[in-house]
């Protein structure tokens, strides 16, 4: 690809990017979320028509007017979100778009053998007569691969293939991307994460606000001089955290079930303490109890039974603003649906939660002056980019937006701080802060829970970690006590206890 | 009793299994009863009656296939209208062609093969099997069910989506038009404003109560369908009930197949969503 460039509007999503793959490589291509690798990988793959610029295959200049002339050149892609149908059979998915030349008849039994077999040639293994649904996780990548490499493709793009996998799938995942390369095959393989690069890549281009940085053959280049590259700047790839010093517990669960969104138990008798002055992280393949648990101790779900304390009281089943009155912060997972209203101004954000409270309001009536000078205040202490407290919050950047959010709950001095997934889709200079935040939270006696997919963040911030396996902690560990393949072991279930027949 | 449930709740079925909800199968099949009954009275031939009103149902489910799929309306907001259409437009025109408010001249009925029977009867049997052939054993069966389970994955490996849409909602139309047919030229001989009666909700709900299955949906609508003729066995013979009750008797069973049997039904998971953002 070379001199890409992709306007939306007044937005430049790609300012010049040159990408050279090879073939028989694997080929990273790194970035920080929103500096156009998507809208890059759409125009590779017909979905987007670049402004300028040109697509070369070996070569010849091609001009994809659909996802069909990128299939038809050999190129398949494996969605960040998968895009299988979660009723139809490995098979069916596999097969769908290229089902053969009989419009009348369908023979499922042929292609199911097709489809063993091209499993079988690529060691991707796995039942062709299986439901999508009934699938896990990586064995839903699996078939998104073959159906690439069905349709014909023999250069696959994956789009952040490890964000949804256990360490493990993670490293069935490198093992086969190393055969489909030996094989002949060439990959891209997207990500923001460093570590992979290294772990699996052959060369890697970065690219920062829409246009190439760099290229680099892994072998020679380190982790730090890439997230320089990547953001412009030096980082700090691990948060300077010295040992906790916990002290008395702050928020506890004893014994906790709850009922998930489609009935049946999402909580199995969950025990848990945070203490003040440490942070506890919470690892788990996501669907484990890890909503319910937040949204239970958040007072936004009532438990079937158990106790949630905080600071010893307890605070089962109290609705939301009794549990942050009661001294607990919650930073959502999700900030465009729990944490922002993103049509306010930044200052109405502010107001959330806040407007019962001096300065926020006096005596029924919202002191707007007030609000916008703490405001003001937030967004220089947590260094939230905007113009003015009036902003809405919709137009700031992901990191801005979840600045402000840490800002405000912050600002009620919280004992007991629940973050989740604190840094999702952050570029790595926010992550950065928002760590430092949680250090410095932790630092000043509040006891921090700490909930994220992200194994590597859970080892980077927590003084204690713990499993969540079926709604249930499964395993603790000390911080620094415990490897990547150990826990994810645990996250996989396994090492739990079988229960016991003798009574 | 059933015939028209059953044709109507089969076009329901494809346009739903295909993401497009339909709740305009009243409308198409008025305009469908209508334009048989139209049909037959200038043609002097019910066969051409009952294409033609297959036609014009089609022709207007076109409204309703151009507002959810090209313009990505509301498919609520297009349903409504289209019933809304399906009174106005027939009693305009009765007024407009015969100069009669309310019921058509009489015309020529399908003829029947025996005792009652006219040839939409065994067709309604054939089409659960036909359909359920489609959908899950020909490969745009296939295209059809991804599009109604997934869209953006269907669009994803080059499903033209839409296109497949267009056809399952032109084809409810043209299923819808000739259960209204069967009402207006095989039950009776005319048409009367509104005649469907709630018949097209019905055959929704049968498809619902189906579980948006050929076979299920086939048993709900018979099912519906005997619900109607012991109204009117028990009407014409005088059972000592209410006569309120007897004749709402179809709607209340209706009303508890749906609210009490359905809680494990499954919907297309990509009913009503659209294939690309952009």
């Amino acid at each position: 690809m070379r001199g890409i460039v992709k306007r939306f509007g007044e937005v430049v999503a790609n300012g010049g990017i040159d990408l050279a793959v090879r073939r028989g490589e694997i080929h990273a291509l790194l970035g920080e979320n929103g500096a156009g690798k998507s809208t890059l990988m759409n125009i590779l793959f017909g979905l987007y028509h670049p402004d300028e610029g040109e697509i070369l295959v070996d070569g010849t200049p091609t001009h994809f007017s659909g996802p069909r002339d990128a299939v038809g050149a050999g190129l398949g892609m494996v969605h960040q979100h998968f895009m299988l149908i979660p009723r139809f059979t490995v098979t069916e998915n596999v097969i769908l778009g290229m089902e053969g030349t009989n419009p009348l008849r369908l023979d499922r039994r042929a292609a199911a053998r097709r489809v063993a077999e091209l499993g079988e040639t690529y060691g991707l293994r796995v039942d062709p007569n299986a439901l999508a649904a009934d699938l896990p996780v990586g064995m839903q990548q699996r078939v998104e691969i073959l159906r690439a490499l069905y349709q014909g493709g023999r250069t696959l793009i994956l789009d952040e293939p490890t964000a949804l996998l256990t360490p493990q799938e993670v490293d069935d995942l490198y093992a086969i991307l190393r055969r489909l390369t030996a094989a002949g095959g060439t990959i891209i393989f997207i990500t923001h994460k460093l570590r992979e690069i290294a772990a699996v890549s052959d060369r890697v281009t970065v690219i920062r606000r829409g246009r190439t940085v760099g290229t680099r053959t892994t072998a020679e280049t380190s982790a730090p001089e890439l997230a320089a590259l990547m953001v412009g700047r030096e980082v700090l790839l691990r948060v300077e955290r010295p040992p906790a010093h916990p002290g008395e517990p702050v928020l506890v669960a004893d014994g906790l079930t709850a009922s998930g969104e489609h009935g049946g138990a999402a909580l199995r008798g969950l025990d848990l303490t945070v203490r003040r002055g440490e942070i506890v992280g919470v690892c788990g393949v996501e669907g484990n109890g890890q909503t319910e648990l937040v949204e239970t101790l958040a007072g936004l779900r009532r438990p079937d039974g158990g106790r949630v304390l905080l600071k010893g009281r307890d605070v089962t089943g109290a609705d939301p603003h009794a549990v942050r009155l009661a001294g607990l912060s919650y930073i959502p997972e999700d900030r465009h649906e729990r944490g922002l209203v993103l049509g306010f101004s930044l200052a109405e954000n502010v107001l959330l939660g806040n407007a019962d409270d001096p300065p926020f309001s006096h005596g029924g009536r919202i002191d707007y002056d007030a609000t916008a000078a703490v405001t003001r205040r937030l967004m220089t202490d947590f260094d939230v980019r905007a113009p003015s407290p009036a902003t809405p919050a919709s137009s700031l950047s992901g990191g801005n937006q979840q600045k402000l959010i840490i800002g405000r709950e912050l600002h009620r001095h919280p004992d007991a701080l629940l973050a989740v997934q604190p840094t999702r889709g952050l570029d790595v200079g926010a992550v950065e802060f928002v760590h430092r935040q949680l250090v410095a939270e932790r630092d000043q006696g509040r006891g921090v829970l700490l909930i994220s997919f992200d194994l590597d963040e859970i080892l980077d911030l927590s003084d204690r970690i713990v499993v969540l396996f079926d709604g249930r902690i499964v395993g603790e560990f000390a911080s620094g006590r415990v490897s990547r393949a150990e826990l994810g072991l645990r996250m996989g279930g396994r090492g739990v206890d079988e229960p016991s027949l003798v009574a | 009793m059933a015939t028209p449930l059953i044709f109507a709740a089969m076009g329901g079925l494809l346009s739903e299994r295909s993401g497009v909800m339909n709740i305009a199968l009243e409308g198409l099949m008025l305009i469908g009863a209508f334009s048989a009954a139209a049909g037959a009275h200038y043609t002097g031939s019910p066969y051409l009656g009952l294409l033609i009103g297959a036609v014009a149902a089609g022709l207007t489910a076109i409204i309703h296939a151009v507002w959810c799929i090209t313009l990505r309306g509301d498919q609520i907001v297009a349903g409504t209208a289209l019933n809304l259409l399906g009174i106005g437009v027939p009693a305009f025109l009765l007024q407009r062609l015969f100069g009669t408010a309310g019921r058509s001249p009489a015309v020529d009925r399908l003829p029947s093969l025996t005792s009652g029977l006219n040839v939409l009867v065994p067709a309604a049997f054939l089409l659960a099997p036909l359909v359920f052939y489609f959908l899950f054993r020909t490969k745009p069966g296939l295209r059809v069910l991804a599009a109604g389970e997934h869209p953006r994955a269907a669009e994803s490996v080059g499903v033209a989506v839409d296109r497949y849409r267009y056809a399952c909602v032109i084809a409810s139309g043209v299923l819808g038009g000739i259960g209204g047919a069967f009402l207006s030229i095989g039950d009776v001989s005319f048409f009367t404003t509104n005649m469907t009666n709630g018949r097209g909700f019905i055959a929704l709900a049968a498809m619902v109560f189906g579980n948006w299955t050929p076979f299920g949906t086939l048993g709900a609508a018979i099912f519906f369908g005997a619900a109607q003729a012991v109204q009117i066995q028990a009407q014409a013979t005088g059972v000592p009930v209410s006569k309120e009750l007897i004749i709402a008797l179809p709607y209340l069973l209706t009303l508890v197949a749906l609210t009490g049997l359905v809680r494990n039904s499954t919907p297309p998971a990509g009913l009503g969503r659209h294939a690309a953002a952009d």
